[in-house]
């Protein structure tokens, strides 16, 4: 039987895993200082000799022909959803990862994984039989 | 002050590596193509067999006028490199070069999932360039993008995951001291997979359909001009740099040398990584650019069975030899 964590050891661990975190944020913050400092520069050195022909939006040098954000179909949107669908369930296996051949798990952790794998499969041969994994 | 003193040390290796390492990639790039294709590449910056290229190139990057089309989302678009870049310094603070605490720019205890969540944030940045430039071909290559990061990542994550199996536990230092040298045969699919996976992310070749520059012109990045646009090709070659130092840490064994050479394990680390560095530039020079339904076809019904086979295996065997 372990022994109870006492609250105030809690606070350290806690303390102790978020200090990782906070070298990553100074780094976020030195990499934010580099492109700003970079932008800056850049503007004194650069030229800025804007007319209209060069703002127009580039097209194979001929005037462009309606707008930009021109209306498309988004074929992949079926396996837009297979993705997250998928993305979430395998998010679940990494805490599963740490956790199952650790002793008195063995053969059931096992048997949750083939279930799962199976699951997935299914999901993707479905897929694949309603023709949403085949292009023309 | 000790200890404000050695993360400032740190902090500062890690941004020189991040500063360097691209462009010793992209200078290899040039070079090694070049001799490939039986040519002799950039032979004139800085005397010896132009070593100093893409430094020239930086320069004539930082003085060229910066174009935002009269059209485009203008924040949005002038944001958009940033946000392409810094997600792989931060990768690169939590990649172990060597063994124990010292090797390591600061090694978190989420290890892959920081890592995989992070570089996933990169792919943000083209897709904001192909959105805000209001340009066709950069709303292709934005749409490209997209669907490119929808079936990769996934095989990408499973792979992962396969050796978080293998070693009881999501971080990334303690993936490398549980390494024993029959993982490489045994991880070998998932670390293909992973590897195959992290090229289409990037969008190198032969997986740069979205930024064909011969069909639709760069796409995401059409639009741009001077700094910002050498931002996004540090960030393509920051993400080389990073996948190949991911993958040697996953699959390859990191620091883990044929002779246990206490000493030398960030050697081995960097040899391995520019061995990969090596077969990225390498698989650019050999092979065409899939088609958009090949990529598609690929990841789904090639890399995901594969990977869901690796996590099968990785399962029962881990759990046979425990």
């Amino acid at each position: 039987m372990p022994e109870p964590e006492q609250p105030g050891q809690t606070v350290v661990v806690a303390a102790d895993y978020f200090s990782s975190y906070s070298v990553v944020g100074l780094l976020a913050v030195v990499g934010v200082l580099f492109v700003t400092v970079a932008f800056g520069a850049n503007r004194l050195l650069r030229p800025a000799v804007p007319t209209p022909e060069k703002l127009l939006t580039y097209e194979c040098g001929v005037d462009p022909v309606g707008e930009g954000w021109a209306h498309t179909q988004v074929r992949y949107y079926v396996y837009a959803f297979l993705y997250v669908i998928f993305a979430v369930d395998s998010i679940f296996l990494f805490p599963w990862a740490t956790v199952f051949s650790a002793p008195g798990f063995g053969a059931a952790t096992l048997v949750e994984m083939f279930l799962f794998l199976g699951f997935l499969a299914v999901g993707l041969l479905y897929a694949y039989k309603k023709g949403v994994l085949t292009w023309t | 002050m000790n200890d404000a003193l050695d993360v400032a040390l740190r902090l500062l290796v890690v941004f020189v590596v991040f500063l360097t390492f691209p462009l010793i990639v992209g200078q290899a790039e040039h070079k090694v193509m070049a001799h490939m294709q039986g040519r002799l590449g950039p032979m004139y910056a800085g005397g010896f067999h132009g070593w100093a290229q893409l430094v020239a190139d930086g320069v004539k990057f930082a003085q060229k006028e910066n174009v935002v089309p009269a059209e485009a989302d203008r924040r949005v678009f002038q944001l958009a490199p940033a946000v392409a870049l810094l997600p792989y310094l931060l990768v690169l603070l939590v990649i172990p070069v060597g063994p124990g605490e010292g090797a390591v720019g600061q090694s978190v205890g989420a290890g892959i999932f920081f890592v995989l969540a992070v570089m996933g944030v990169g792919v943000l940045g083209s897709l904001m360039a192909g959105w805000a430039s209001a340009n066709k071909y950069s709303l292709l290559g934005g749409l490209r993008t997209a669907a490119q990061l929808l079936s990769y990542e996934l095989p990408m994550l499973l792979a992962a995951a396969s050796v978080a199996m293998a070693a009881g536990t999501v971080s990334l230092t303690g993936i490398l001291d549980a390494f024993e040298w029959w993982w490489l045969p045994w991880q070998i699919v998932g670390a293909l997979v992973f590897f195959v996976a992290g090229l289409a992310e990037l969008q190198r070749p032969p997986f740069d359909m979205p930024v064909a520059d011969s069909e639709i012109i760069f796409g995401a990045y059409t639009e741009y001009t001077g700094l910002r646009f050498a931002l996004f090709l540090l960030a393509e070659y920051a993400g080389i740099v990073v996948l190949c130092g991911l993958t040697t840490v996953l699959f390859l064994g990191g620091w883990h040398g044929p002779w246990g050479a206490d000493g030398l394990g960030w050697v081995w680390t960097l040899l391995k990584a520019a061995l990969l560095a090596f077969v990225v530039i390498w698989l650019r020079v050999t092979y065409p650019r899939l088609r958009e339904d090949q990529l598609q076809k690929l990841s789904w019904t090639v890399l995901v069975p594969l990977a869901l086979a690796q996590i099968a295996l990785t399962g029962v065997v881990k759990v046979v030899i425990s």
